[in-house]
């Protein structure tokens, strides 16, 4: 077949190859650092399942990054983020925080972007007495109750209620009251966990369960869940999905002609920028959680330059291009983190922890103060509803109106159209 | 048997060294990564006893390690059992799925067997995420015992690891040498000549399977303490799959050894590639690689030594 | 919590998901079928047939099933490349069984992650002029998402097996899989035969693929779900049997689609799997297998 002098040559050439790889690959690992910078470190979900929040919340950190180091840095030291992609995978992060950690030794720690994530974390952090700021964890600190941790997320107290509370609250304040209730959602970890708060938000208020079954996440066919939950006659319908299920989901109550009384919850995807376009006005009336959207009552001080930053670079790195999710949480969790390290003038972790835990931030996002466990005193997460979407323009999202703020009271920015059907004209 | 004593000498030395390495205190980054390497190993080293040897390739390495790394969570939760407890017990669920499956695809060719273990990946997982008391879908948290023999738990976990690795090749070794290796070797190469010759091979067959299954439910049982959080999605992640064949296809199917270089070469590159490059790359590397070894060097690297050999 | 309505639901949304499956089985069907070439990969040419429907329909509003249709031609050179690169590296020295399968499960990495890195992890969905209506019947509510694909995926079986039964080609493949020997002997090439029909594979994914992102949103890792879906309708319906295939299909589809219907969603894609394990106990050359 080939030459006889191809043979070794080829065995060398793949020899070769990876002994190239190994050297390259450990001399960049140990390369030495410029300057005398102030590093964080984080992993966080650049790839995989979580990967579509993990790179727009990256990018807003380094956007803060950006900002801190053009009005001097830290303690008059430069800013350096060191990062590593998790992979959405948790057996990563024991390895990554340890690199960082004993390797890169940097001299803070943020977490990634997902309770999974957060959770392997937390061993590490209070073995080495760690401050840790979470990025959108569920309840990760109930079972370890380690007091220098500390959420940014607006779940506040009681994380697994939280998104069901706002939900059902409004509905119990229609009139005639609303009673029965079809639960749906998919067999994941944050569904299981919003279901659960569902249930108990019913039990509250009185209302009576018609429909409570899980999925699995990679079902292809909601019409005949849909079909099911139809066919029970509920006036409530509360849907806990991630993305694909979310507009699995909502078609399928279309095309089966479901018209509860109110109809949303806890689906995730409807506030991302791409489904938002294709979804256009499939997506009218749903009542749905959410955490930032550019109503008048939702601007902070410094949403917006925020914003003016964000948008282009997303669009030229091809995340979320509107960036009304997440990306400011994540920025604000670096604003909280910068302002501990300015105020107690030391990158001490216990003096951080303490400054964070006694005081209440001026951030992006508003007022930050935490409580028990780390988490928002007070929960803050929005119930929107989407209203007179018309086609797939995304223009029709960037400012108000498309999704008024129905709860809580003291950011609501407009009234809910109810029942359901009345928003479909 | 006179052998297996100097092999047995090695292994016990290389534990030593194990636990040396750790009194050393060296960066303890290195644990960390060293523990997931050694982990390969032995998954590696499990899965070319069936794939290698015998030829049949296992598609549901991760059905075999979650088992392992669930049974451990199901003790953790009901009795909080010692870690030696845990990593029996994790090995004989596994070693009872591997009979199981075994049984079940007997009359079977190479790739229904294969195909069914695919199957079985999911089924599991299925099962797992119904199962609230592990934890179910949203996962569990397992807190970490206290009070290690020796260094802080990780490094113990390492020398655990180190321990389990060098039982894993010793297996691996004994078997090749034996005559069960050679029954295995006859009936890769032509099951039916293999019986016709009066090789027991519905024997050797789910031989080969429990004992595979029992190594890799052992590399999973001490999973959980690892990485203190334990969900489904990651333990029955698609990457053991497709590391459990790619690493010994890099190092050579046909003997122990390869494996071992196999786990300790891919390893360390993806612990690097995850701390270094640090994006889609390092998977996409891995699947070129993985393509480029198959292609140009399909025995391994052992296979490229004995080329170089000029043998 | 049983009605007619609802059963009669459940069989016709079963009915519809089985076409689709179907299709998106095809190409299994025949190169792993026929073949017997365990082409792990196919789910990845299926994702790229749909990302392909996806930039068009994106960029110039066009129907996905045209793009399916108009890339089939790209997918069978792709296919064709690829299983000589199989051929060369692989079943001339005999060593298809383990190193093969390795090298398609290279290929899949290979192929998902660089869709990764093209596109990123949004989900992709289209919008075409069927996937928001649908039609009632006495009752039974047939959406065009699935109606479409369902149709397109009947086609595809019949027409593949009119391709295997009546060609020239189409029974020089199904010869190939028998003896090759004899073959050669009859003056046809098998390793050319064997390239087309592992073309003509690759080539159906493209339209699966297009129809795939009809029914729902895409993204790289998509391919996994479906690894096993395939796969297990091939071994279900019978090695090298087409209309196996399809009724494979149907009987998964429907076992979901009840499953999901009248004793929830969560147990519907392990029964399906449950169903393959146990085929493979008692009838292993599956339903309509040689």
């Amino acid at each position: 077949m080939s030459q006889p002098w191809i043979r070794p040559l080829r065995s060398w050439a793949m020899i070769g190859a990876l002994t190239g790889m190994f050297v390259v690959g450990s001399a960049g690992t140990f390369v030495a650092q410029a300057a005398d910078p102030i590093k964080i470190g984080l992993g966080m979900a650049l790839t995989g399942g979580l990967s579509a929040n993990g790179k727009p919340a990256l990018l807003a950190m380094q956007i803060w990054k950006d900002d801190v180091n053009k009005k001097g840095g830290l303690l008059g030291r430069p800013v350096e983020l060191v990062f590593y992609d998790d992979q959405t995978n948790p057996a990563t992060v024991p390895g990554i925080y340890a690199k960082l950690l004993d390797v890169d030794k940097v001299d803070l720690v943020v977490s990634g972007y997902g309770t999974n994530l957060i959770a392997p974390l937390m061993p590490i952090a209070m073995e080495r007495k760690l401050t840790v700021i979470g990025i959108f964890g569920l309840g990760n600190n109930e079972k370890y109750r380690y007091p220098n941790y500390f959420q940014i997320s607006p779940t506040g107290p009681d994380p697994a209620t939280s998104t069901a509370t706002g939900f059902f609250e409004l509905a119990a304040k229609q009139t005639p009251k609303p009673q029965t209730v079809a639960l749906v959602g998919a067999d994941a970890e944050y569904p299981q966990t919003a279901l659960g708060g569902a249930r108990e938000l019913i039990r509250r208020l009185g209302f009576k369960t018609v429909y409570d079954r899980t999925y699995p996440p990679s079902t292809v066919d909601y019409t005949p869940i849909v079909r099911a939950i139809k066919a029970t006659n509920p006036d409530i319908v509360f849907v806990a999905s991630y993305p694909p299920d979310s507009v699995g989901m909502l078609r399928a109550a279309h095309e089966v002609g479901l018209q509860p009384k109110i109809m949303g919850g806890g689906m995730v995807g409807l506030q991302f920028t791409t489904v938002m376009a294709s979804m256009g006005p499939m997506l009218n009336g749903i009542v749905n959680y959410d955490y930032w959207v550019p109503e008048p009552t939702m601007m902070f001080p410094g949403i917006q330059d925020f914003y003016k930053q964000y948008q282009p670079r997303a669009a030229k790195e091809g995340v979320d291009t509107l960036g009304y999710y997440l990306p400011p949480y994540a920025y604000a969790a670096m604003q909280v983190l910068g302002q501990a390290v300015e105020a107690t003038k030391s990158l001490d972790q216990q003096k951080i922890a303490d400054y964070i835990r006694n005081t209440e931030f001026s951030t992006i996002v508003g007022k930050i103060r935490f409580g028990k466990n780390g988490e928002w005193a007070k929960g803050r997460t929005l119930m929107v509803q989407y209203q007179k979407v018309q086609g797939s323009d995304i223009e029709q999202f960037r400012g108000p109106g498309k999704k008024p703020v129905l709860y809580p009271e003291e950011l609501k920015s407009g009234n809910i159209i109810y029942p359901y059907s009345a928003a479909l004209k | 048997m006179a052998r297996t004593v100097p092999a047995l000498i090695v292994g016990l030395l290389v534990v030593a060294a194990g636990i040396g390495l750790v009194t050393l205190r060296v960066n303890p980054y290195l644990y960390f990564a060293g523990y997931v390497i050694l982990q390969y190993v032995v998954i590696a080293t499990a899965w070319n006893i069936l794939g290698g040897y015998a030829g049949y390739v296992n598609f549901g390495t991760p059905a075999f390690f979650a088992m392992g790394a669930y049974t451990s969570v199901f003790l953790i939760q009901s009795t909080r059992a010692p870690l030696p407890v845990l990593i029996l017990a994790g090995g004989l669920v596994s070693a009872l799925l591997g009979l199981g499956i075994g049984y079940l695809t007997l009359r079977l060719r190479g790739v229904f067997f294969s195909i069914a273990t695919l199957a079985l990946s999911i089924v599991l997982q299925t099962m797992i995420m119904n199962w609230e008391y592990v934890g179910g879908s949203r996962g569990l948290s397992v807190i970490r015992p206290s009070g290690p023999p020796f260094g802080n738990y990780v490094m113990f976990l390492f020398t655990v690891m180190v321990t389990l690795a060098v039982i894993a090749v010793v297996t691996a070794r004994f078997i090749e040498r034996s005559w069960v290796g050679r029954g295995l070797a006859a009936l890769r190469d032509n099951e039916e000549a293999a019986e016709c010759m009066g090789v027991p091979t519905l024997r050797l067959k789910l031989f080969a399977t429990t004992i595979s299954g029992f190594l890799l439910g052992v590399a999973g049982a001490p999973f959980p303490y690892y990485v203190t959080f334990v969900e489904p999605n990651s333990a029955f992640n698609l990457d053991y799959a497709v590391n459990a064949l790619a690493m010994p296809m890099i190092g050579g199917t046909t003997s122990w050894v390869g494996p071992v270089i196999g786990a300790v070469l891919l390893g360390s590159a993806q612990q690097l590639a995850t701390v270094t490059i640090s994006s889609e790359m390092n998977l996409f590397i891995v699947g070129i690689v993985l393509v480029a070894f198959v292609v140009l060097a399909p025995e391994g690297l052992l296979g490229l030594v004995r080329r170089l050999r000029g043998r | 919590m049983f009605s007619w309505d609802l059963l009669a639901n459940a069989v016709v949304s079963g009915l519809l998901l089985g076409g689709f499956y179907a299709a998106v089985s095809l190409g299994i069907s025949l190169i792993f079928g026929l073949l017997e070439i365990a082409n792990i990969a196919q789910p990845a040419f299926v994702v790229l047939g749909a990302y392909a429907a996806y930039v068009l329909n994106n960029a110039y509003e066009v129907d996905p099933i045209l793009t399916g249709l108009a890339f089939t031609p790209v997918f069978y050179v792709l296919g064709a490349v690829v299983y000589r690169v199989y051929y060369e590296s692989f079943e001339r020295r005999g060593d298809e069984a383990l190193r093969g399968l390795v090298f398609f499960f290279g290929l899949l990495f290979i192929l998902e992650v660089s869709l990764s890195l093209k596109f990123g992890v949004d989900y992709r969905l289209v919008q075409t002029a069927y996937t928001k209506t649908s039609i009632e019947f006495g009752g039974v509510g047939i959406a065009f998402r699935y109606l479409v694909p369902c149709v397109i995926g009947v086609a595809m079986t019949l027409a593949l097996y009119l391709f295997l039964s009546r060609t020239f080609y189409g029974r020089a493949i199904r010869a190939v899989s028998q003896d090759q020997q004899a073959l050669r002997l009859m003056g046809v090439n098998p390793i050319q035969i064997k390239t087309i029909a592992f073309g003509v594979g690759i080539a159906a994914a493209s339209l699966a693929g297009a129809l795939l992102i009809c029914i729902a949103p895409v993204i790289p890792s998509t391919d996994r779900d479906y690894i096993g879906r395939m796969f297990a309708i091939t071994v279900l319906g019978g090695m090298g049997s087409i209309g196996g295939t399809l009724v494979a299909g149907i009987i998964l589809g429907v076992a979901e689609s009840f499953m999901a219907t009248f004793f929830g969603p969560s147990w519907s894609l392990a029964v399906s799997f449950g169903i393959l394990l146990i085929a493979l106990a008692v009838r292993p050359a599956g339903l309509f297998g040689r």
